[in-house]
């Protein structure tokens, strides 16, 4: 069964419509990379899916409509780390990963040392174990970046959604997390559905592409599948050429 | 941190009891305060007019003025969490407005001494807040405390400029509103602090459950959504306790400004932006403020009382604009 599945949603803001009646199913550990243009609708899908904003059509999560659910237990099962977070920029690393316990606790609850114990142990698996007494406004692009997915894994989920997660990092620090996503998505069976620009890394590290255009899914399957030189001069008006690496890996070159 | 907060409010607690115009000795008024308390039992050597000096005066009033403190100090600070508005104090939907409005009908109807003055402004300040809470929910706001607020400027403005007609239509009685407006802590008696403390109890109380979730809300209502949380929910909730807490303030001692925004701020430069330790610290903080600046008000000047009104503003003008500069240099 899948563990995520989107019937006919769509998205509008003020009469204009974002996502435009889009199918999407995720397996249960399977990594899907939405790409295309930007407003193709990548991002609202994603908030669709978390159940942030009004939507129609229906998101099924492990075969319950995530809609019906109470928000605390959708958030159980669903972790989103938006593209540009909000960072209170007094708040404690610590204190902020631990807002990731949030959907675990009850209504009036304090944390306890086993919320704390989870969250020093996101931190650590993001490299942010030192961070934990520092303050937001004090860290650098790709340490909020860490962080945030800190709170995500906190989180402990089954499905994750990345929008942008390497966006603001450079390509060293850009694998390292797309490297960990992968390794906790073989651990815990976790779903990943992440919107990413860089198309070279969503082919390397997602089972599945789904090219978005106009709010609508164009084109989905395997990442060579995808990828065509005509597909992405088409729908991102880009000129790109479609390589193999030395290892068979998809490669997306920009051409002049 | 806690420990300090509370070492200081026991410390200005035993200020405003010791000290006062009668001269009395520190260590009877201890002995006579230790002296009541049950299964102790001591003499303190005070004559009845020291004992009611200690028992209907100085313990009520200092008493009042940390209930007062407390709940403005941790209503404003619930304000800026749930709003995400370093600027929020517990008048910012209208109560003081709606307070003063109420007091002034009926001050200039019944006049300064009369019993129903405290419960016309309870009247006001809930009324306005409904108001505002009404209106801004039609307009939308329901989903975002932007639109909260601005109903509450709207109503704010509109019950301010109602009490402003009423009350130049009633020159004569213009200073009583005034002083009742600046806001006063004078009591006699415990009447006061009875119908204070379970406003006080109520909002404290309601306001530190949910100081976990204020700093879910600190990431913005999206993000709160996706952490589980219904921010309409928990701002209803923290709105309806501080509403409550404040207005029962303002009933019992008039609009006394700036110590909702102050005494959260200073904690917030002092242990972080997270509100679990920001509301605690801002009950403490808070009551011990007011003691003493209600000592201020009560003695700067000899035997005439300063408004109380008048010195936590004038404390807290300064120190607003020291708490701005801080925070512009580490962000």
């Amino acid at each position: 069964m899948s563990r995520v599945t989107a019937t006919g949603v769509s998205v509008a803001y003020g009469g204009r419509t974002a996502v435009d009646g889009v199918d999407l199913s995720v397996a249960a550990g399977e990594w899907v990379a939405l790409i295309g243009p930007n407003g193709a609708g990548k991002t609202s899908l994603l908030r669709a899916i978390a159940g942030t904003i009004p939507h129609t059509g229906e998101v099924m999560i492990d075969g319950v409509a995530a809609a019906s659910l109470p928000r605390r237990r959708a958030a159980r099962l669903v972790a989103m780390v938006p593209q540009q977070p909000v960072l209170p920029d007094g708040m404690t690393v610590l204190d902020y990963v631990l807002l990731g316990r949030t959907p675990h606790l009850g209504y009036l609850a304090a944390e306890s040392s086993t919320d704390v114990a989870i969250a020093r142990e996101s931190m650590a698996r993001l490299d942010a174990a030192d961070l934990g007494g520092r303050r937001l406004g004090e860290l650098s692009g790709g340490e909020h970046q860490r962080v945030v997915l800190a709170r995500a894994l906190a989180q402990q989920s089954a499905v994750l959604l990345l929008d942008e997660p390497t966006a603001a990092l450079d390509v060293g620090h850009g694998q390292q997390v797309l490297d960990l996503v992968d390794e906790l998505r073989r651990e815990r069976g976790m779903s990943v559905i992440a919107a990413v620009h860089d198309l070279t890394l969503a082919a390397q590290y997602a089972d599945r592409l789904a090219l978005m255009d106009g709010g609508r899914i164009v084109s989905e399957g395997s990442p060579r599948a995808v990828l065509t030189e005509d597909a992405i001069a088409r729908f991102s008006g880009a000129r790109v050429s479609i390589l193999t690496g030395p290892g068979g890996e998809v490669v997306v070159v920009p051409r002049r | 941190m806690v420990a300090g907060a509370f070492t200081l409010l026991v410390g200005a607690l035993a200020a405003g009891v010791l000290i006062g115009p009668a001269s009395l000795a520190p260590k009877r008024v201890i002995l006579e305060i230790l002296g009541r308390m049950p299964l102790i039992d001591l003499e303190s050597g005070l004559d009845a007019r020291g004992a009611a000096i200690v028992w209907e005066l100085r313990l009520p009033r200092a008493l009042l003025g940390a209930l007062v403190g407390a709940t403005l100090s941790v209503a404003g600070g619930a304000y800026q969490g749930v709003f995400r508005n370093p600027l929020a104090d517990p008048y910012l939907l209208g109560v003081a407005a709606g307070a003063g409005l109420g007091a002034t009908l009926v001050i200039v109807t019944a006049g300064a001494g009369a019993a129903i003055v405290p419960i016309a402004a309870f009247a006001g300040a809930i009324a306005a807040v409904v108001a505002a809470y009404g209106l801004g929910a039609a307009a939308g706001g329901r989903r975002s405390g932007a639109t909260l607020i601005l109903a509450g400027v709207a109503v704010a403005a509109f019950l301010t400029a109602a009490q402003t007609f009423v009350q130049q239509r009633n020159a004569d009685s213009i200073r009583e509103v005034y002083s009742w407006i600046l806001g006063r802590l004078g009591t006699a008696g415990w009447s006061e602090v009875v119908m204070m403390t379970p406003y006080a109890v109520i909002s404290i109380v309601v306001i530190l459950f949910h100081r976990r979730l204020l700093d879910v809300l600190a990431v913005g209502e999206e993000e709160a959504r996706a952490l589980g949380v219904r921010p309409e929910r928990v701002r209803a909730a923290v709105v309806v306790a501080a509403t409550l807490g404040t207005a029962g303030a303002v009933a019992v001692s008039g609009l006394i400004g700036f110590v909702g925004i102050v005494v959260p701020h200073t904690v917030r430069l002092l242990v972080g932006a997270s509100y679990r330790l920001i509301l605690p610290l801002s009950v403490a903080g808070g009551a011990a403020f007011m003691v003493l600046a209600d000592l201020v008000a009560r003695s700067a000047l000899g035997p005439a009382e300063i408004p109380i009104g008048v010195v936590t503003a004038f404390i807290g003008g300064p120190f607003f604009l020291i708490v701005l500069r801080t925070s512009r240099r580490s962000p």
